[in-house]
């Protein structure tokens, strides 16, 4: 049947040559979504195969609700990770969920290596390949988009997903720039499509997608639209977006400065929320099929280096992880700094959060001595200073130089050589995102699948600890945080936006599917997200994962946060729980 | 008189796409295939975007140029009667504003009946349903 979830499209890059399987199994028993990409993984990356081989497949799946509720609005794609060396997963709005489902697919799996560049082409027919060549090695990832959306033309609602120079450099945490303001970002999903040769690909979807009960749909569609537009929830992404938070978090002292030499500001943090939106706010987006439109861009004025009365002005969309990390992370305060380095990762195709980690320990590094102005090119990095770090950032996505090189393949890899792992912020071998608030949040990091804040949400937990004035047993904490981490495997099946997670309740969830699919009840909801998680674990096992291994870097065991200072003790007791709870099979998500 | 469909502020179109959605559910199931307004971004989604809807004309072309008189005026807007429609989308052509959408999937025209949905689902107001 054309048009239903459950068509998987596969894509040979090798033989340039696609076909459609009917994967009713998969989507029957996993929902979609993180769901059905994990089982997909599992079936197509070879047992330990080298990230950027051409084995490794690049899995894209939505999921029974995208594109009929609103803020059911991403795509989960799956990889290998090159620069964790595990279980890869980033999520991404703007028209891709859309315009996968709507050209009639579920899902799309993309294996082996083209022999020559190209970019893709799908519609409802079917994939074309398109020669990429003249694409490849161009300066700015944004050119490239414009270039295939203007060529591809067309009918239908599109999207446009690309890689830099970056991932074409094969820089392991290389993102993927969709649409001009969204991204896969995180874990290095560009560096994968830079090592097949694939620079970008095209959907374009107008489908009809039929549902089982039209009146519960109706019903259904207008109570969640009428609360998500109401919602005191949604509220914050919807006036300021997430650098609302910036200056919360630094009030509390939870927000990483200087590479996490300090916490927060004293008075005004700069590159508050407010303030931006005062002074910069140009434009604000929605993904398709969202009310909420949190994206949020910045309109950048600055005149020309050399020709007087000429000006530029270009959009940078900003949200308070790369504010953090290209900003007080690296002690860059003014906003116009900030923005300008967002604008160069941009076009780059950087992971902003890594690449602002991986400056402010080679900062560091140099204060310290362990770097010369010789390993870095004759820079000489500091607090502040925008512009050397945009040369900076020029220089690992070139691969300019070892240090630059190893500085492209993530803190961990620059520490093992050069030393400094105490203050080489990565967990798990992903670095860090900006929340200091407690033990919570660095679990979240320590044993989330993918040790990205979104997985388990610690921080929130700490927030909540904060205002109650509690503390939780590690053993509360391990299991407080695999129920968050099994919800969301729930939702990421679905697949709705992590935050929308307040609007989609149990009973949300439950209500959507059965109007659209087939009854199912939330208890069975849970223990299917708690099998999704084991199943991501098992996969990070056979990859070679161990919580042992987890290495915790002193620096956050040092610096203290708001709820006083962590204990290396207390946080393993946490993961070896975490561990158990996995291993043992029990239901962990009530009692 | 009956109520026309207005795009009244479109700087506040963000591109959700919850118009067309709306549109679309009017026959009950999901997806954009019967949607008949459409949303475009006016050369980069940072410079903004236009909403395309029916303006209801006074003499409309799409009706004028139809071979087989399968459009008609009525109160507000036009109707298409989709058993006379040979699916020769000359009317897509004729509407200067490309207000006529294609349902690639039926292969017939699609045009806005002046109804409102998408103006209650409009989040930021930019749609209105008005008197004329
Ligand atoms: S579809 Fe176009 S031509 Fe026909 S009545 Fe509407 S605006 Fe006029
Ligand atoms: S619903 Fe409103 S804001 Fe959203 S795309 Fe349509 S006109 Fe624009």
């Amino acid at each position: 049947m054309p048009g239903a979830l459950h068509r998987v499209l596969f894509v040979d890059l090798a033989r340039h040559r696609s076909w459609v399987e009917d994967r009713a199994d998969l989507y029957s028993e996993s929902l979609g979504g993180a769901g059905v990409a994990i089982e997909l993984l599992r079936e197509h990356c070879p047992e330990r195969c080298d990230p950027l081989a051409p084995e490794n497949p690049i899995v894209l799946a939505v999921g029974p609700l995208t594109s009929l509720y609103p803020l059911a609005s991403k795509t989960v794609a799956m990889f290998k990770s090159p620069l964790t060396g595990n279980l890869g997963e980033s999520h991404c709005g703007g028209r891709s969920a859309m315009a996968l489902r709507l050209a009639g697919y579920g899902a799309m799996v993309i294996m082996d290596r083209s022999p020559t560049p190209v970019y893709l082409s799908v519609d409802a027919g079917g994939v074309r390949f398109r020669d990429a060549r003249t694409l490849w090695g161009m300066s700015s990832s944004l050119t490239a988009g414009r270039v295939m959306l203007e060529r591809e033309g067309g009918a239908g609602h599109r999207t446009v997903l690309r890689i830099g120079p970056a991932g074409e450099n094969l820089v392991t945490y290389a993102g993927v720039t969709v649409e001009t303001y969204r991204h896969f970002g995180r874990l290095g999903m560009g560096a994968v499509m830079g090592s097949k040769h694939l620079k970008g690909i095209v959907i374009a979807g107008n489908g009809d997608l039929p549902v089982a009960d039209r009146g519960a749909y109706q019903r259904t569609y207008r109570d969640l639209y009428t609360r998500a537009v109401r919602s005191p929830a949604m509220r914050k992404y919807y006036e300021l977006g997430t650098p609302e938070n910036l200056g919360p978090l630094s009030a509390m002292g939870a927000l990483p400065v200087r590479n996490l030499q300090a916490t927060g500001y004293g008075t005004e943090p700069p590159l508050e929320g407010e303030a931006l939106a005062r002074e910069h706010l140009g434009r604000r987006l929605a993904c398709s099929h969202c009310p909420t439109a949190c994206i949020h861009l910045a309109a950048l004025r600055e005149p020309h280096p050399e020709a007087p009365y000429f000006y530029k002005t270009t959009f940078v969309s900003y949200d308070y992880e790369p504010l953090y990390a290209l900003g007080t992370m690296l002690g860059v305060e003014q906003p116009e700094d900030a923005l300008r380095l967002l604008d160069v990762v941009e076009h780059l195709g950087l992971d902003a959060m890594s690449a602002g980690v991986a400056l402010a320990w080679a900062t560091e590094a140099f204060e310290r001595g362990l770097l010369d102005e010789k390993a870095l090119g004759g820079l000489r990095p500091a607090w502040g200073d925008a512009r050397v770090y945009a040369t900076m950032l020029e220089c690992i996505a070139r691969r300019a130089g070892p240090l630059y090189t190893l500085l492209g393949e993530g803190v961990d890899a620059a520490a093992a050589e050069y030393g400094g792992d105490s203050y080489a912020l990565a967990f798990g071998g992903l670095e860090m995102p900006g929340y200091h608030t407690g033990p919570g949040a660095h679990l979240t990091h320590l044993t989330g699948a993918r040790h990205s804040h979104l997985d388990s949400a610690g921080y929130a937990f700490d927030q909540e600890d904060m205002k109650a004035g509690q503390s939780r047993s590690p053993k509360e904490l391990a299991r407080a945080l695999l129920t968050e981490e099994a919800r969301r495997q729930v939702l990421s099946s679905l697949v709705v936006c992590f935050f929308a997670r307040g609007l989609y309740d149990a009973d949300t969830c439950v209500a959507c599917l059965s109007a659209v699919e087939k009854e199912r009840n939330w208890d069975d909801l849970m223990a299917l997200g708690e099998d999704i998680l084991r199943r991501k674990h098992a996969f990070k096992a056979r990859e070679g994962f161990e919580f042992d291994a987890l290495r915790i870097p002193a620096r956050t065991l040092e610096v203290p946060t708001p709820l006083g200072g962590l204990s290396e003790n207390t946080l393993r007791e946490a993961i070896s729980e975490v561990e158990r709870l996995l291993a043992s099979g029990e239901r962990f998500s009530h009692g | 008189m009956g109520k026309r469909l207005r795009v009244v502020d479109v700087e506040r179109c963000v591109d959700c796409l919850l118009c067309a959605f709306a549109c679309a559910r009017r026959f009950g199931g999901g997806g954009l295939a019967k949607s008949a307004i459409a949303v475009r971004s006016v050369g980069g989604m940072e410079r903004g975007f236009v909403v395309v809807v029916c303006r209801a004309c006074e003499d409309p072309p799409c009706l004028a140029v139809c071979p087989v008189g399968a459009i008609r005026k009525v109160e507000v807007g036009v109707r298409v009667d989709a058993d006379r429609c040979i699916g020769c989308s000359m009317c897509v052509e004729a509407c200067a504003i490309g207000a006529v959408q294609w349902d690639a999937v039926e292969r017939k025209p699609v045009i806005c009946v002046h109804c409102g949905l998408c103006a209650q689902y409009c989040p930021h107001s930019v749609l209105a349903h008005e008197e004329v």
